[in-house]
């Protein structure tokens, strides 16, 4: 018979193992990527697959940066996610400010119209959408990237739902020495959101960054694309089996690492600010 | 109730941008899409004729579309249960108090961050007939060499699996936090009565997670017919022979490679369908934030 205390250990024990296999496990498709980003075609191309780094990493780096163009691409996709990022997240501050500190005729109407956009995603209207920035001539440029996603039902929603849990002493007050709606929304709310803040930079940072369908039909050159189809660029070359394995894989490790960095470095906001969120 | 500043004209204002942004390019094109669906398309879409339903009747009678509609179920049924399972099974055990428990927690969720072309272009390589590393394991392990990329059920459980490789971490993350809602108490007291750890699983826990059990269905569910568009369009481009080929990629090619918009839309209509009745039962359920990212 083993003693409690010594269960308890072996439990504790047990799950230490399991969960660093399961770590190990969840990164393994990426750590293979990373071994086939150091070897050479050649190395890839043998067969069984070798296990262990090549000597070919800054060539396939190389590559996929300068022959890809992906250089160029991270730059078009850091350009357009950041200013939809932040374009975002100024507007729905300013729309959430409205519908919780304002009163006005229609405020429920208002309200609904944006959480009713929740419905239209990008595939159900994009036969139109597409014919639209045509029309507006803004096909192949940033704005088409851009604009479209500016308004945001979830961002409005979050500030919305967390304006409404900040206690009314603590914003009174600031009313009461004659903070006028801006200042009161740049001093006052602001620094008091910055977990939304947070939580709401790293799901559009990551949302837009891997937008794929709607840059690959509205962006033709190859200057303006986005950094996803870029890995597109790379599988889609090369016969079937005979791809540039090592370049495909170096170029997503390249881009993975902007959006990865950004989580990791406000995953304690987004974690509090979004999916930590007590149901109310 | 919190008190109002005063003015009418400022709230207006401020809520201008999302306004104008949400129709001009959300419901405006919306609205021409389902007006579009009602037309049909002839000569490379350089004419448009009016066809009532008929798109709709075309949709519902063609054995293809059948095709399409039922691969896509096959999929999301798949990357639905197949993430739930795992997603909880994880979380469970990186819900244990152990040291070091945030590090597990970081190095279980972050595939979160990767995009679906990623995903793609990653498990692509692994599954590669020639020189994929899962290949080898396959021979390793029973002896044979699939050719993953020329069977059709082959190819619809390669791009289950990296469809839900990449949903994890989504999973993960909501499962930890719905366990984070169970009450210590009700399991210290299920432990008094001597309840062993699958009754306390079955009775306690999964019980009180179901609010978000239900919240992550959907979520999956939207996640397997809206998002997966670039792992197909990289991995299989829903072949061979369209054994991949779900709802959102035959809408691109029928919209963007065969220049059909009128039917293209028809099919928008039905994701919208879909996509509504999805939210309706999200919203009724759990009333939490739902996030498409959108």
């Amino acid at each position: 018979m083993v003693s409690p205390k010594t269960r308890d250990k072996l439990a504790t024990f047990f799950t230490h193992v399991a969960l660093i296999l399961l770590v190990l496990l969840i990164a393994s498709p990426i750590i293979f990527a990373l071994i086939a980003s150091t070897q050479s075609t050649s190395t890839i191309l043998n067969y069984p697959p070798q296990f262990f780094p090549g000597n070919a990493i800054v060539r396939n780096f190389t590559v996929a940066w300068t022959q890809y163009n992906l250089g160029r691409l991270m730059l078009n996709s850091t350009i357009i996610a950041i200013a939809v990022t932040v374009g975002k997240t100024i507007i729905s501050i300013f729309a959430a400010t409205a519908l919780v500190y304002f009163d006005f005729p229609f405020k429920s109407l208002i309200f609904v119209i944006i959480l009713l956009t929740l419905l239209l995603p990008v595939p159900v209207r994009i036969v139109s959408l597409f014919e639209l920035i045509n029309n507006l001539g803004l096909a192949d440029t940033y704005y088409a990237m851009i604009f479209p996603f500016f308004a945001s039902a979830t961002g409005t929603f979050l500030f919305r739902q967390h304006f409404q849990s900040i206690p009314e002493s603590l914003t009174d007050a600031a009313r009461v020495d004659g903070a006028g709606p801006i200042r009161f929304m740049t001093q006052i709310l602001v620094p008091m959101s910055m977990n939304t803040i947070g939580a709401l930079a790293v799901i559009q940072f990551i949302y837009m960054w891997n937008q794929y369908l709607w840059p690959l039909i509205i962006m033709q050159s190859d200057n303006k694309q986005v950094i996803q189809l870029g890995l597109k660029m790379l599988t889609g070359s090369g016969r079937a089996g005979v791809k540039p394995w090592g370049p495909a894989m170096a170029g997503s490790i390249i881009a993975m690492l902007p959006p990865l960095i950004i989580f990791l470095l406000l995953q304690e906001q987004f974690m509090k600010g979004f999916a930590l969120k007590e149901e109310k | 109730m919190k008190s109002k500043y005063p003015g009418k004209l400022l709230p207006l204002l401020f809520l201008a941008p999302t306004l104008i942004v949400s129709v001009l390019f959300l419901y405006y094109p919306a609205g021409m899409s389902f007006r579009l669906s009602l037309y049909k398309t002839l000569f490379m879409g350089r004419k448009k004729v009016f066809n009532g339903l008929g798109n709709f009747v075309d949709l519902f009678t063609s054995p293809k579309f059948h095709a399409v509609v039922g691969k896509s179920f096959i999929f999301s049924f798949s990357v639905v249960v197949g993430g739930l399972v795992i997603g909880l099974g994880i979380a469970l055990l990186a819900n244990r108090k152990v040291r070091g428990a945030r590090f597990y927690r970081t190095g279980l969720i972050w595939p979160y961050a990767l995009s679906p072309a990623i995903a793609g272009t990653i498990w692509l390589f692994l599954f590669n007939p020639n020189t994929g590393m899962l290949t080898y394991v396959m021979e390793v392990l029973f002896g044979v060499q699939p050719d993953w990329l020329a069977s059709g059920p082959l190819s619809m459980f390669m791009v289950i699996v990296a469809a839900t490789w990449k949903n994890l971490g989504y999973n993960i993350i909501f499962f930890l936090a719905g366990l984070q809602n169970v009450p210590g108490e009700f399991l210290e007291a299920a432990d008094v009565d001597g309840a062993n750890v699958f009754q306390k699983f079955w009775h306690i826990t999964l019980p009180l997670l179901s609010p978000t059990i239900f919240f992550l269905v959907v979520m999956n569910m939207i996640y397997s017919f809206f998002r997966t568009f670039a792992l197909i369009d990289i991995m299989t481009k829903g072949g061979p022979a369209g054994a991949t080929n779900i709802m959102i990629f035959n809408l691109y090619r029928d919209a963007f490679q065969y220049f059909r918009s009128g039917i293209a839309a028809s099919q928008s209509l039905l994701l919208f369908v879909l996509v509504s009745i999805l939210t309706l039962i999200q919203f009724k359920t759990s009333g939490r934030g739902v996030y498409y990212g959108g």
